[in-house]
């Protein structure tokens, strides 16, 4: 019997946590947002959405065969990543489109990189700015909720002057359930929060980073920009709530340290306004991600915590 | 609202005490041969002063302490030494052993007898008193309880805290003490006010045992000086440290000890053996040992002689009841794994820990996600993550430079951790290549 017994380093115990529960509460936390982005841009979101998970998940195992390392599509990282993707592009897109944002994302921000918890960038955000940048006309094409989906500019791009001067404002009601023009995941404000909180309940988050992001974003609009009301639709458009709850959060790619967890929030909402108020485009969530994500490995280092009992 | 004390971070593992809290403590079968390692103890271990061939009596001393930073070792049971020889002891290093076979007599050593009172006692006759006893730490760690009681002369020490906190899961046999000997627990605890001068006492034990706290309040109610803390049910509050913090508020610092706040910690099992050596005479030959995990028939409470064999404990809990995966000596989050069931009992053997196959086999760690509950968890605010990334690339300064050695290997990291990755274990190889290279300098 003796050579069948287990020695190993203690702890003995370990907790039912795991990287595949993590990610499937994230999906659960996305899904009444996808419900709605399926309510108000129809068969178009349901194409995008399946085209850019399955893109994801196919993308990962042809690349770590090719690469001969484990395949991990069980994890649903790549589902995650997909559906964030989706999430960032405009329901008019052509079919192509996700399926190469998808590809991108995983192949090159993620797997090149040693794959899941090493890409320096979130994968859906950096792959969102090759596609902007590749075929801006098609990355900026909103259409309208519902069937018959006509051209419309987004609030944010309404508010600063360019979608011409007869461009009408939508209802804040509007704008907080999300019957606005926009990318498929980002109109319903909403919905995005209620999938925000349910990740703070599960303590997938903490709310350090989304708190001190939508925050920041809150003071300075109110401080720079036109008053309360001006204040409100920064908040509730543009991606804000995904970028704050889902995207600024990506483990991989913010500071692990609370301190540089502020302090990465309260950047990424500097970042955004600056890029709204002064900026030559409309939207700054994803920019400001971006950028904040290059230095969150210099935050971790200069952020370490206190250690109990230590002198400074 | 009642309050609370703990401290920052921790986590909350289930409890698994069901099986045994409730189970009153029972004496074990004398064993037929016991085997007693001559170190069970931090430090230096005993010289024997038997030969192979001696008769000896129960609470006879078998091994001398040298050293000051060591304890002796007496025989738990009457008979003729057989062996001294070098075995695997739980502790999970090899230690030389006395193996002494028990000839029935059950006879005590003529030299047991009451050594008064803790009024008519001086703190040097205290002291004097623990360290002949061979009393260790208790609670597992098993560092010798004289040596904590005689502190340098400029670190003066205000406060003795029993740690009744037993935080660890399916560990139960502090808790029974508590319920069933409450008086002993407090006696030992002022021989130990006394043995330091301290003016305050306190006995910190978890909320999730409301019978333990109940008990021992009333115990020390007559005594304004001794107070019961309640604390957080939370992992690792049972540690030193961060006992020390929830009851006083004091941190220890970064490498030094508890003294250097003016604070002794004792586990509430050391206090009562104190109180055994005062009021009888016996030194430590037996304890309270917690058998149980869901490969054990009967899981139990027992009094164990120390050198009884796992085996001999646990075939009087029923057996396995199914086939033993890991045998673990302590509680799941610090224990021992054993290789064997025929190691010896020790002073510090807290419990014996059977898990089945299913719940030893070891998770396949996976890429770590970075999702930082490891630092947020953390007991001592270190970050797991990067200091285990370190030592796996053998980037032993950088390790150190993000304060591996303030590590208090309570597991915390590795139980937390999603992606499952071998946190200790890697912190522990680092901290051993740091200390080394030290060393060497």
């Amino acid at each position: 019997m003796e050579n069948k017994l287990l020695a190993s380093s203690s702890p003995h115990l370990r907790s039912d946590e795991t990287i595949s529960r993590v990610m499937l509460d994230v999906l659960i936390a996305l899904l009444p947002a996808t419900l709605a982005s399926v309510y108000f841009f129809r068969f178009n979101a349901i194409k995008l959405i399946v085209l850019a998970v399955a893109s994801a998940i196919v993308a990962e195992i042809i690349c770590q065969k090719a690469m001969k390392r484990p395949v991990t599509v069980k994890d649903l990282s790549a589902v995650v990543t997909g559906l964030l993707l989706a999430f960032n592009i405009p329901a008019s897109a052509p079919w192509w489109i996700p399926v190469i944002g998808s590809a991108f994302a995983i192949v090159v921000v993620k797997q090149l990189f040693g794959g899941l918890g090493h890409n320096f960038m979130n994968p859906a955000l950096a792959a969102r700015a090759m596609l902007l940048a590749s075929w801006p006309v098609i990355m900026t094409n909103w259409v309208s909720p519902g069937a018959d989906a006509v051209s419309t500019a987004t609030p944010l791009a309404i508010m600063a002057g360019d979608a011409g001067s007869d461009a009408i404002l939508p209802s804040l009601t509007d704008v907080f359930f999300g019957n606005i023009g926009g990318c498929l995941g980002e109109t319903s404000a909403a919905l995005l929060i209620l999938g925000g909180i349910y990740l703070l309940y599960r303590r997938v988050i903490n709310w350090r980073i989304p708190f001190m992001y939508i925050g920041t974003v809150a003071v300075l609009t109110l401080v720079f920009g036109l008053g309360f009301t001006d204040m409100t639709y920064h908040l509730f458009t543009g991606g804000l709530m995904l970028g704050a709850f889902y995207m600024a959060t990506d483990y991989s790619s913010s500071p692990v340290t609370p301190l540089g967890q502020i302090i990465f929030g309260v950047g990424c909402g500097i970042i955004t306004v600056a890029i709204r108020l002064k900026g030559g485009y409309p939207e700054g969530v994803s920019y400001s991600i971006i950028l904040m994500n290059l230095v969150a490995p210099l935050l971790d280092k200069y952020t370490r915590p206190k250690v109990f009992g230590e002198v400074k | 609202m009642k309050k609370r004390f703990t401290f920052k971070g921790g986590i909350h593992p289930p409890h698994f005490k069901k099986a045994t809290e409730k189970i009153s403590v029972q004496r074990a079968e004398v064993p037929q041969t016991v085997t007693i390692p001559l170190q069970q103890h931090i430090g230096a271990p005993c010289e024997p002063i038997v030969k192979v061939g001696d008769k000896v009596k129960i609470g006879q001393k078998i091994g001398e302490a040298k050293a000051f930073v060591s304890a002796p070792v007496h025989s738990s049971i009457a008979g003729t030494v057989k062996k001294l020889v070098s075995l695997d002891s739980s502790t999970g290093s090899k230690a030389m052993c006395v193996v002494i076979e028990a000839d029935g007599s059950n006879e005590v050593h003529e030299d047991i007898k009451p050594k008064g009172d803790i009024n008519s006692l001086t703190k040097t006759e205290i002291i004097q008193i623990v360290k002949e006893a061979g009393i260790t730490g208790m609670g597992g760690a098993g560092f010798p309880t004289h040596v904590k009681l005689s502190p340098p002369p400029e670190k003066k020490i205000d406060s003795i805290i029993l740690n009744g906190a037993e935080c660890e899961p399916y560990l139960t046999a502090d808790h029974r003490l508590m319920l069933e000997n409450p008086k002993k627990v407090v006696y030992g605890l002022k021989a130990l006010m006394k043995a330091v001068d301290a003016q305050n006492g306190y006995i910190g034990i978890e909320e999730n045992k409301p019978d333990a706290i109940e008990v021992m309040t009333k115990t020390v109610s007559n005594a304004a000086n001794i107070h019961v803390v309640p604390l957080k049910t939370k992992y690792p509050q049972g540690d030193e440290k961060r006992l020390i913090n929830a009851a006083t508020g004091r941190e220890v610092p970064s490498g030094g000890l508890p003294m250097d706040v003016g604070v002794v910690v004792n586990n509430v099992g050391t206090a009562a053996a104190i109180a055994d050596a005062i009021q009888t005479g016996m030194p430590v030959i037996e304890r309270i040992v917690t058998i149980t995990g869901s490969a054990i028939k009967e899981p139990k409470n027992l009094i164990v002689k120390v050198g009884t064999s796992f085996k001999e404990v646990i075939e009087q809990c029923g057996g396995y009841k199914e086939e033993p995966g890991k045998i673990i000596s302590g509680g799941p989050m610090m224990g021992i794994a054993q290789y064997s069931d025929e190691v010896p009992v020790i002073k510090g053997t807290s419990g014996i820990l059977v898990l089945n196959k299913k719940e030893a086999k070891i998770p396949e760690p996976q890429n770590c996600i970075r999702c930082g509950k490891c630092v947020d968890i953390c007991p001592v605010n270190l970050q797991p993550l990067f200091i285990s990334q370190f030592s796996l690339k053998r980037m032993y300064d950088e390790a150190e430079s993000y304060h591996a050695l303030d590590c208090i290997e309570c597991g915390s990291c590795s139980y937390i951790c999603p992606s499952k990755r071998p946190l200790l274990h890697s912190i522990r190889m680092g901290k051993r290549e740091i200390i080394s290279k030290r060393k060497k300098k």
